[in-house]
């Protein structure tokens, strides 16, 4: 074969790891959710640095409920197994059911945004904003950030749907569905992180 | 390109085992994390450091379980992820000691 | 906003330099309509997707930048030069070294660099582009677009003055009102992104795309310190894309990271502005090493001493690059613990650098000379480089920084490293593979001149400065009194940094001069090379790279297959090559003019271009135009031109 490497098609594997541009793609794509890994990171450092600087105002304790954090998380969690089967459903060439279980993953992510912007209409009744302190800054920001990569994952999975419905499943529109299912599993890791660093440590910490 | 006749070998009928279990022991990491935070009594710092483990766990769990981190490229794969956790490590604990040390903090 | 706040009117330095700008665009215009080229344009170059022509427009981006930097540096020199200096006030100083510094690094140093490789690697590994050739395009616009709008807040608005490193609070509301600051954060988040895009593309064209038998270890070392490159900036710029945009956040939304009332921390900006600055001074400075070895090597006839040792020490310099930033702020006061770690982590890293030093010594030992301009702005790097790293290991001890910090000692020693380094780098790599470019080489004899000029130029520049920081002058002062005892050493230094000028007005005029006079290249390998990149069929590469994919069968694989001078009969086959498109360059102007909107919190402007932005992505999405194939016949026409010269 005298082509470019994106052409170099491979037959013996599963349909999104088929076609050459198709594999450089989600090979790409790892290493951009490296790039991501150090970005969430800097603005977990942020929080944490910032943690105990709540400038006497209110503290964390006092505004953060167990009951919705817990939903907000099996929702996020359980769209992130769906979105595995949706890939299992995909790579048994049934495109029913990638579609099927794409759609319950969109809905439960946007389950999951609705009590995520539920909770920060709350915290601004209470008078919480992103000027509040340091620490409400950070806060917003590292949950708006997350959340505003799931809005948009959100939008990017239905735009992938739409094509799916108009191609069916090819070594094109595979290694999209493929390369968005990676991006739904990182952020749920992100939101691991975030229950774990900023919700239970919240609740417990006392305040210096 | 026409590429499209899936290799019988290939299709996956089998029951997604890996998703369940993945989805299972991810639940199970989070309760646990929940009931040591609130009921275990443990001393503050054992308590984060418990649950700073179980999440890191429960990452390792997605990439193994749900997001195929072993197949194709496993190696450049596997080595971007082990080099974003050093760099997530450098940046986290780096950061705090460096912004708590000293009269930095004040 | 007033119009005249708008349009800077009141400092005639700034109303001439508008004027010019205006003129010169009108101009260019005119030219362009006059000789009917505007179809030229968008076709050949603002929808190209070929990797060789995007370097060239990153090189002569840089070297316009270069231009801008060097006359705010003259100015700054100027002012100086002798006490009490009525040239310019405080303020337009402090403008001017912030932009001088901030377009330099950011704007210079890196597209020169990006350009450079560009253009390089995807030759030298033997492919055909890089992996994500429309993602390309997408790098330059965005790269292209945030640059200009860092650009024009001298004469729209006004340009930030709180230094490259825009420390808090001084980089707050209350101390830098006005768009300033805010031209600062968004022009550099814009090309931000083309610089990390740029970064993941090269890393999986390199881990990917490489031609038959190159393994790794048979890479030539530009494209392993491309390489290395590329992971410390898939890594490093995410952390200032989130500094950048909390700061944005604490001007424009009212948040309290660094400010500081209600809890927020000023020195956790500079925290996190050197948490991404230390690496990117090896991202600026490893391509430049790749260079210099290659040249090296090439013009010494012989294989790079001790590749692997090469190839080690820059992996330790990724993971080290990453863990000695605090040694730009011992003087905060961390203590004696983390001062302590981190000056010896900065130590440790000047081990491999050491060992590439005498690296490329012995390459050279007992190797056939030949001092062409790339080989003597090579030599004229190892040198000069020195003498900047000694410095910098004296910088390293945290206890003596307190003494240096601040002074023209670290303003000397970080010139001595970025200009000998980055700079002679980018001039050796310029000349070097200048006639893959365009077709012939820069001539020599002007090419020499003005490495003497500029290299003298800036010893009688630099090295004074650093007696004057032991002196005790500080940076980032616009004037000194007669009684401070700096005037001597002021004005050599002035009179060094005009050499330099000279010496880059030598260089544009060689362009010139060659572009008139310069013998054309008969064949691909101008300098008798030993890498693919010289192995094309002819002086400029056709659109394709190569008719046939190069096969590898060692180190310095060019070398190697032209000392075997096989000739075989090659049968072509269709190439397939990726489409043009001019959504890139669409999508980035958005972008510009999203940010545009943000520096002046003109809300709908701002979500206006956010929405273009977004519909281009939509856009892209649906787009399943896969590329095209050159066919046989054209192949064989192209290839047969090339033939018969
Ligand atoms: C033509 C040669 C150059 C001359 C004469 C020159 C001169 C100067 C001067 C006078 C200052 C300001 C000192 C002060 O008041 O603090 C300065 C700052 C600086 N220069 Fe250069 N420079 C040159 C080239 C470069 C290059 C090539 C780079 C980078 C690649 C560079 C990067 C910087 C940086 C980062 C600063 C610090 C700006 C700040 O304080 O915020 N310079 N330079
Ligand atoms: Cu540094």
């Amino acid at each position: 074969m005298d082509h470019g490497y994106q052409q170099h098609t491979n037959t013996n594997a599963h349909l999104e790891y088929q076609s050459g541009q198709g594999r450089l793609n989600i090979l790409g794509f790892w290493v951009f959710l490296g790039a991501e890994v150090a970005l969430f990171s800097t603005l977990f450092a942020t929080y944490f640095v910032l943690m105990h600087r709540t400038a006497n105002g209110p503290v964390s304790s006092e505004l953060f409920q167990v009951p919705s954090v817990l939903i907000m998380t099996f929702l996020l969690l359980t769209s992130s197994f769906t979105c595995g089967l949706a890939i299992h459903e995909m790579r048994r060439s049934n495109l029913k059911g990638v579609i099927i279980w794409l759609v319950v993953t969109l809905l439960l992510g946007a389950g999951f945004l609705g009590f995520e912007i539920k909770e920060f209409i709350e915290y601004t009744h209470e008078g919480v904003t992103l000027s509040t302190s340091a620490y409400w800054s950070a806060f917003f920001v590292l949950t708006g950030t997350h959340g505003l990569h799931v809005t948009l994952g959100l939008g990017w999975i239905i735009l992938i749907m739409i094509q799916l419905k108009q191609r069916g499943l090819t070594p094109t529109t595979t290694s999209k569905v493929f390369i968005s299912s990676l991006y739904w599993h990182f952020l749920d890791v992100v939101w691991i992180f975030i229950f774990t660093g900023v919700y239970l440590i919240g609740m417990v910490m006392h305040h210096g | 390109m026409d590429n499209q006749k899936q290799n019988s070998s290939l299709v996956d009928n089998r029951f997604p085992w890996k998703h369940f279990v993945g989805y299972l022991l991810s639940v199970v990491l989070t309760l646990m994390a929940l009931w040591i935070t609130f009921s275990s009594g443990f001393s503050l710092s054992i308590i984060f450091a418990i649950i700073i483990v179980l999440a890191i766990l429960q990452a390792v769990l997605q990439l193994l379980m749900f997001m195929h981190i072993t197949e194709r490229n496993s190696k450049i794969q596997t080595g971007t992820m082990l080099y974003a956790a050093f760099i997530a490590i450098t940046i986290v604990a780096g950061s705090i000691w460096v912004m708590s040390a000293g009269h930095a903090a004040h | 906003m007033k119009w005249d706040q708008f349009f800077i009117t009141d400092e005639p330095l700034i109303v001439g330099a508008g004027i010019s700008i205006l003129l010169t665009g009108l101009g260019i215009i005119f030219v362009l309509t006059y000789l009917k080229k505007w179809k030229w344009l968008w076709n050949e170059w603002l929808t190209t997707v070929d990797h060789k022509k995007i370097g060239i427009m990153y090189i002569l981006f840089a070297i316009l930048m270069l231009f801008r930097g060097g006359v705010d540096a003259l100015m700054m020199r100027t002012q100086l030069a002798v006490p009490n200096a009525h040239f310019l006030d405080a303020q337009h100083y402090n403008e001017i070294f912030t932009t001088h510094g901030t377009i330099m690094i950011l704007f210079m140093a890196m597209p020169f660099l990006i350009g450079l490789i560009n253009v390089v690697i995807p030759l030298q590994i033997g492919a055909r582009d890089v992996a994500y050739p429309y993602l390309n395009a997408v790098s330059f616009w965005t790269f292209f677009f945030g640059a200009c709008l860092f650009n024009i807040s001298f004469v729209i608005g006004g340009s930030p003055s709180a230094g490259w490193t825009s420390y808090m609070p001084l980089a707050g509301n209350e101390l830098s009102p006005g768009p300033g600051q805010n031209y600062y954060l968004l022009g550099l988040q814009i090309s931000g992104i083309g610089t990390l895009l740029t970064g993941i593309n090269f890393l999986v064209t390199i881990l990917k795309m490489r031609a038959k038998g190159m393994t790794l270890l048979r890479m030539p070392m530009f494209t392993w310190s491309t390489l290395i490159t590329c992971v410390i900036i898939i890594f490093a710029f995410p952390i200032l894309t989130v500094a950048l945009a909390l700061m944005t956040f604490d001007r424009l939304f009212g948040s309290h990271f660094f400010t500081l009332a209600s809890g927020g921390m000023d020195m956790l900006w500079a925290n996190l502005f050197w948490l991404w600055g230390h690496p990117e001074v090896y991202i600026v400075i490893l391509p430049a090493f790749g260079m210099f070895s290659e040249i090296i090597s090439t013009f010494s006839r012989k294989t790079l001493f001790g590749y692997k040792a090469m190839v080690y020490s820059m992996l330790v310099i990724a993971g080290l690059s990453f863990v000695v930033w605090v040694h730009h702020f011992f003087t905060m006061g961390s203590g004696a613990a983390v001062n302590s770690f981190f000056s010896i982590t900065t130590m440790a890293i000047g081990i491999p650098t050491g060992v590439k030093i005498f690296n490329w010594l012995f390459t050279m030992y007992k190797g056939k000379i030949s001092v062409t301009t790339p080989m003597l702005w090579s030599l004229g790097f190892i040198v000069n480089f020195v003498i900047g790293g000694v410095t910098g290991v004296m910088l390293a001890m945290g206890a003596a920084d307190y003494q240096y910090h601040n002074t023209y000692f670290l303003i000397s020693h970080f010139h001595y490293v970025l200009i000998a380094g980055t700079v002679f780098g980018c001039f050796a790599g310029l000349h070097f593979w200048y006639p893959k470019m365009v077709g012939y080489k820069l001539n020599e004899r002007i090419g020499k001149w003005c490495f003497w000029i500029f290299t003298i130029g800036f010893n009688i520049c630099f090295f004074p400065m650093y007696i004057l920081g032991l002196d005790g002058m500080p940076r980032r002062i616009y004037t000194y009194n007669a009684s401070d005892g700096w005037t001597e050493l002021n004005i050599v230094a002035t009179i060094g940094a005009f050499m330099m000028g000279i010496g880059f007005i030598l260089l544009v005029y060689n362009v010139y001069y060659s572009f008139r006079y310069a013998k054309r290249e008969q064949t691909g390998d101008a300098w008798d090379g030993r890498t693919l990149e010289w192995s094309t069929t002819s002086a400029i590469p056709p659109h394709y790279n190569f008719a046939k994919i190069p096969e590898v069968t060692g180190l310095d694989g060019f070398w190697r297959s032209k000392q075997e001078k096989e000739t075989e009969n090659v049968e072509y086959k269709p190439i397939h090559m990726p489409s043009y498109s001019g959504r890139p360059f669409v999508m980035s102007a958005f972008l510009f003019i999203s940010g545009f909107g943000l520096v002046f919190e003109w809300w709908a402007i701002a979500i206006l271009g956010a929405i273009g932005t977004l519909i281009c992505m939509v856009l892209r999405s649906f787009d399943y135009d896969d590329g095209y194939y050159v066919n046989v016949e054209e192949i064989q026409k192209t290839e047969s031109v090339y033939k018969e010269v």
